[in-house]
């Protein structure tokens, strides 16, 4: 558990002055991020809207050492610098205790730099990865990802006048990481601040590689006013629309029980990605088939915290 | 010590020498024994280094990146398809300017799927700002990679040294092996211009950059690479000082009064070797230039050597599928542009995908070169 107290006392490792959209989700989660560390950290990145607004030269908002090199690579990239670390470690040339925090949107993380990711956590590179979730690709101007949930609007998944936007539901990549037997995996989101910096540490001073799953929501492609991020963002914890919680070694935990589990629309209303659904003569049962899917993982997750809690 | 290898156990003798301190690396034929032979090396605890066995070519160039970045001496292997799954991350160590060195045993592309021996894979990568050198034997390919490691630290360049796939990778030659000893002294420690680990001075490394930075960027690196040459021949002298052999940026062949010669890179060299002494021993005033170094392109140096010649043979063992010629006729058609005494250039395209290509196939070049006769724009050698 972190107090707000201690974290105002830490120096801002990520600055100000970058350029990210007013209300953007993925910087704060950044912010979040690292000033849960209390350990060195060096930081690594893919192409996209992050390294966009965080690393134009020559400016950077880094306080700590960071390399970005392609879109794909962020989780590649890592195995690279963590291995160097560990030679300079066995060969006596490098004192510090060192942790390494990779960042990938989910486009660098669920699809293009999936094999990456996999390839690195299946080797046990000691690092944790972050993935910042606005559910789309963003950086390039709102594409559908494979996180991108059902029924949203992007631009190749567009709500026409036939096809109410996109047609299939999201990949759990949760699951999936967690199938690579990760000491700690965790889900959270903007507005849970606390949990979200308490999950940064838990993960770090897990063993082996951990994953992190943050929903940033995105003002422009979700379109929302950018002042009510936080709220669209413990919306989508309050209906369940995005579980939070973890998985630590073997243990299932959900970290957020919602006071009254709210019905899916709550989340989709403010956003106008959803807005063709109150509209569309299919909008319904999309709407309808939205909320069986997150009734259906909620249960199943309910399950997993009583049996493997 | 004299030790029978092939091509690939003498690259993979040449990394437990070099003793990198980070291999990242992904099998491909004809290449995979170069990494499993290393990853011996590694699990006999023969070498320091850290190995990671990484899950694709490109994660692989990826990793080196990274380990590059982070002060690291760092080396991987591979050769065509793979090489093209690393194109993307090839660009960005080069402008990172990171002296990753990569043994390569030169492969076709596909399609056709196809696992022999020609130089599409390298040549195909010639734009991404890495140093190239190109192989005629065994022992060519060893001092080459022990040579590339130093070049590339002295240029801030990343390097590839090309071996022929299963031509020389798999096939055995005698070697005279350097003192190990000898070899990581004259190496000497790897000495980073930057270190993304120094945690004292932290750095961005990768920028994103608009209109207004990048141009200067690439210049910059334009200009390391366009200044590279001297520096990689000191190092030929220096290691031909060190360990009493050596070899030039390019090599001529029983030049001195030749009328007509064939360029040309890799293992072929050696068909063409013979070729030239039969057509010597009738009198065929023949030679043969040598081409070691691609890039950094020696351009004054070939427009120097050859405004010698009446003719000039070029072989390309790849084509640029251009409706012109191949990229080695291109670059030497360049340097040679302007020149006074220009010799006439002929075109040849041969030994794709491991075709044979023999002593009479060169001897025939050569004849056609003296004869002076252009039939056609390109010849493609040994199509059937």
């Amino acid at each position: 558990m972190a107090s707000l107290k201690q974290l105002c006392k830490k120096p801002e490792l990520f600055s100000k002055g970058h350029r990210a959209c007013a209300g953007c989700g993925e910087s704060l989660a950044v912010r979040q991020v690292l000033l849960a560390a209390d350990q060195p950290i060096v930081t690594v990145m893919p192409t996209g809207c992050l390294e966009i607004f965080s690393s134009i030269y020559p400016h950077s908002a880094w306080q700590v050492p960071m390399i970005h090199t392609a879109f794909e690579t962020s989780a590649s990239t890592a195995s690279g610098v963590e291995t160097a670390y560990r030679f300079h470690k066995k060969m006596g040339r490098m004192k510090e205790d060192v942790k390494f925090i990779a960042f990938g949107g989910d486009g660098g993380t669920y699809d293009i730099g999936f094999q990456a990711l996999s390839g690195a956590v299946e080797r046990r590179h000691k690092f944790l990865y972050v993935c910042t979730d606005n559910e789309g690709y963003m950086n390039t101007g709102i594409q559908r990802s494979s996180a991108t949930p059902m029924g949203a609007h992007t631009t190749t998944s567009p709500a026409g006048t036939k096809i109410p936007g996109k047609k299939q539901h999201r990949k759990d990549i949760m699951e999936i990481m967690i199938a690579h037997d990760l000491a700690y995996a965790g889900q959270t989101t903007v507005a849970l601040w606390n949990d979200l910096v308490t999950k940064v540490q838990k993960a770090l001073a897990a063993d082996g590689p951990t994953f992190l799953n943050v929903l940033v929501p995105c003002p422009l492609g979700w379109q929302y006013p950018g002042d009510r991020t936080i709220e669209v963002s413990r919306l989508a914890a309050d209906t369940c629309f995005w579980p939070v919680y973890e998985f630590d070694n073997g243990r299932y935990k959900i970290n957020h029980l919602p006071k009254e589990k709210l019905a899916v629309e709550e989340f989709l209303k403010p956003q106008g990605r959803f807005r063709h659904l109150f509209t569309h003569p299919e909008g319904k049962d999309v709407i309808a088939e939205i909320q069986r899917h997150i009734d259906a993982k909620w249960a199943l997750l309910q399950k997993k915290a009583e049996v493997l809690g | 010590m004299i030790l029978a290898k092939t091509g690939n156990e003498a690259m993979a003798y040449a990394m437990k020498q070099i003793n990198p301190d980070v291999v990242a690396a992904y099998p491909i034929t004809p290449s995979t024994e170069i990494v499993q032979i290393f990853s011996n090396y590694v699990h006999d605890g023969l070498v320091d280094t850290e190995f990671v066995a990484v899950e694709s070519e490109h994660s692989a160039m990826a990793a080196c990146i990274g380990s590059a970045a982070s002060g690291c001496r760092t080396m991987t292997a591979t050769a065509s398809q793979g090489l093209a799954l690393m194109h993307e991350m090839l660009f960005i160590a080069g402008g990172l300017r990171l002296p990753i060195v990569v043994p390569i045993a030169s492969r076709s592309l596909s399609s056709p799927l196809n696992i022999h021996a020609d130089h599409s894979d390298s040549l195909a990568s010639r734009d991404s700002g890495w140093m190239q050198f190109f192989c005629e034997t065994v022992e060519e390919g060893y001092d080459s990679l022990i040579m590339a490691v130093k070049m590339a630290e002295k240029c801030s360049l990343p390097a590839i040294v090309s071996i022929d796939g299963f031509i020389l990778s798999h096939c055995m030659e005698r070697i005279e092996a350097l003192d190990e000893q000898k070899v990581r002294d004259w190496l000497g420690p790897y000495k980073p211009n930057w270190n993304l680990l120094d945690l004292d001075r932290p750095i961005l490394v990768g920028p994103a950059t608009l209109q207004d930075y990048y141009y200067e960027f690439k210049r910059s690196q334009i200009e390391g690479m366009r200044t590279a040459l001297p520096k990689v021949q000191e190092v030929m002298a220096d290691f031909e000082k060190t360990f009493g052999r050596g070899y030039g940026v390019l090599e001529e062949y029983r030049c001195e009064d030749a009328e007509a010669v064939a360029l040309l890179m890799g293992s072929a060299s050696g068909d063409m070797r013979q070729a030239v002494d039969r057509l010597r021993e009738q009198g065929g005033k023949v030679g043969m230039v040598k081409l070691r170094v691609f890039r950094p392109l020696p351009h004054e140096l070939l427009r120097k050597t050859l405004t010698r010649f009446k003719t000039v043979a070029v072989l390309d063992r790849a084509d640029s599928v251009n409706s012109f010629v191949g990229p080695l006729y291109n670059e030497v058609a360049a340097s040679l542009y302007g020149a006074e005494n220009q010799p006439e250039l002929l075109s040849y395209v041969f030994g794709l995908g491991g075709k044979e290509f023999s002593p009479d196939d060169a001897a025939r070049i050569l004849e056609g070169a003296l004869a002076g006769r252009k039939d056609e724009t390109v010849t493609y050698v040994g199509v059937r």
